[in-house]
């Protein structure tokens, strides 16, 4: 980066440190922090619109919706999270592909399967081969993001579901009293008062999430950890930054970062129950009347 | 007017087919140096890169680099996720079933063993190797405790910190890590693993895996081949 770090093996001290630290692979290190909170910024909103579309199917009354609310949240809840992350997103993939392919090239005569192999014509692919390598990146991304909206979802549906059966019945029916119909019902009073009873379980949603994005480099998206593990690794005279395991120091430094994370999101958690409670019917609520 | 439409529509479909088929992507570990490795500047770098790119140059290819998690780099190539896989991959007959191998650009691998001292009892004692690679399976029918780690860094640290005996890996790898570290000792002969590391690219990718054939060849007839051997693997002659 800076003229002086021409020739690593002459310098020493400091300056060996100031180079080493600003070479071009800690930069992407660096930038691998902005992958991941772009990661966690974009998926919690989704998976939490997937919780919530697989908690009110699951309330449904239209008996088949509410099977396949309840089979998501089962199902995908009893999944190891990383069979989902090897098999799911291949499969994903290659859904996409086979869409594409069907959709593109309907001349195409060869199988689509041949053994283990899985070919569709080269228009189909997706994205393209041709494409540079960062549309490949933003790609498997994105295919991150739907991976980990479907996991997550499934564990938010269940956390919603919860909530929304624990708002007191009394205030349903006091809204039918009132002659409020069911959506109303649902959208005016039962949904602004789950919240305080599904944040708690958002929460430690939350705090897995934040630690769960090692996953994403079996996706090809390195992330954190994996560059703390490839930049600590001990270098041979073959690298221009030769140095001993470091890994301990690395590590040690993520640990700070997800200590502090965690931290944040805690107190952040905090002042939103302590907004929540406001006025509710709750142990909390009323004790925030009762000081007021 | 037919004519020419149909013409140009050809025209198109063969350009686009060109196009398409044009970039090959290559498909490595990026964690096993000197094979591959991610340099300093975050770019894929070691012999197999120099290999690739020449490989590429006289089959007249467009090719891309791609890095990939050792666990799923099979499932991925197989899925059309990338062409080649030029990983340090041994040819065994196991990986021959899912995957086809060009011809070996670098010769059955020596492997060795590395403990934390001299005497150390590999026939039953702890062995470390990275999972699913060829000297995992050598451990395993040597009757000594396998213990399997990601990558090929943490067998070493593991012999290291007292966990396993001994690690098994390539020559290689393990030469200069072994002869720089001077708690480090190398407790064996050559072991020899393997039918030598070839390209892995798809059964049915019979066009590349021919164009790959013949550049490997040519690499192999000037000499060039050996001269990268020399270049990247200390105290190794070129065998080609």
């Amino acid at each position: 980066m800076f003229a002086s770090c021409a020739d690593p093996s002459s310098l020493e001290g400091l300056a060996w440190l100031a180079c080493y630290l600003t070479n071009g692979k800690h930069l992407l290190f660096y930038g691998s922090f902005g992958t991941v909170l772009l990661l966690l910024a974009v998926t919690a909103p989704v998976s939490l619109a997937f919780g919530f579309a697989g908690a009110m199917a699951s309330r449904s009354r239209f008996l088949p919706l509410a099977w396949a609310g309840k089979i998501y949240t089962s199902v995908v809840r009893g999944v190891p999270d990383i069979v989902f992350f090897l098999f799911f997103v291949i499969a994903l993939d290659q859904g996409i592909e086979w869409l594409r392919h069907q959709a593109l090239c309907p001349g195409w005569t060869e199988p689509v399967r041949q053994g283990s192999d899985f070919i569709v014509c080269p228009e189909a692919k997706m994205p393209l081969s041709t494409a540079p390598q960062t549309v490949h990146e933003i790609y498997n991304f994105s295919l991150a993001v739907v991976t980990f909206a479907i996991v997550f979802g499934a564990f938010a549906a269940n956390v919603l579901y919860g909530a929304m059966n624990a708002v007191p019945r009394a205030q349903l029916e006091t809204a039918h009293a009132y002659g409020m119909n069911d959506r109303q019902t649902f959208w005016r009073i039962l949904v602004p008062q789950m919240w305080v009873y599904a944040l708690p379980g958002l929460g430690n949603l939350w705090m897995i999430l934040i630690k769960a994005t090692p996953l994403l480099f079996l996706l090809g998206v390195r992330d954190i950890v994996y560059w703390a593990r490839e930049l600590g690794g001990s270098k041979t005279a073959i690298y221009a930054y030769p140095h001993p395991d470091w890994r301990l120091y690395y590590f040690l430094f993520l640990l700070v970062f997800y200590l502090a994370f965690t931290r944040v999101s805690e107190i952040v958690f905090e002042r939103l129950s302590r907004k929540l409670s406001h006025g509710q019917a709750t142990a909390a609520g009323e004790a925030q009347r009762r000081q007021a | 007017m037919k004519r020419l439409i149909l013409s140009t529509a050809a025209l198109a479909l063969t350009t686009g087919f060109a196009m398409a088929q044009d970039v090959v992507r290559m498909g490595t570990e990026g964690a096993y140096p000197p094979y591959n490795f991610i340099n300093d500047s975050g770019e894929v770098d070691g012999f197999e890169r120099e290999v690739g790119d020449e490989l590429c140059k006289r089959a007249e290819l467009t090719c891309e680099w791609v890095t990939n998690d050792w666990d799923s780099i099979i499932p991925n190539l197989t899925s059309g996720n990338y062409d080649t896989i030029i990983a340090g991959m041994s040819i065994t007959d196991e990986r021959d079933q899912v995957i086809d191998f060009t011809q070996p650009y670098f010769p059955p691998d020596p492997s060795i063993y590395v403990a934390a001292s001299e005497d150390v009892d590999l026939e039953g004692g702890v062995v470390a190797a990275q999972t699913g690679t060829i000297q995992a399976s050598h451990v395993a029918s040597t009757g000594a405790t396998l213990v399997e780690f990601a990558t090929p860094d943490e067998t070493v640290a593991a012999v290291r910190n007292g966990e396993v005996d001994a690690a098994l890996a390539d020559k290689g790898f393990l030469l200069p890590i072994a002869n720089a570290e001077s708690d480090l000792y190398v407790v064996s002969d050559d072991v020899y693993l393997g039918d030598g590391i070839g390209v892995g690219v798809r059964e049915s990718d019979a066009e590349l895996k021919e164009k790959l054939d013949a550049a490997i060849t040519s690499m192999k007839e000037d000499g060039s081949l050996n001269t990268l051997i020399e270049k990247w693997f200390e105290g190794m002659k070129g065998p080609y």
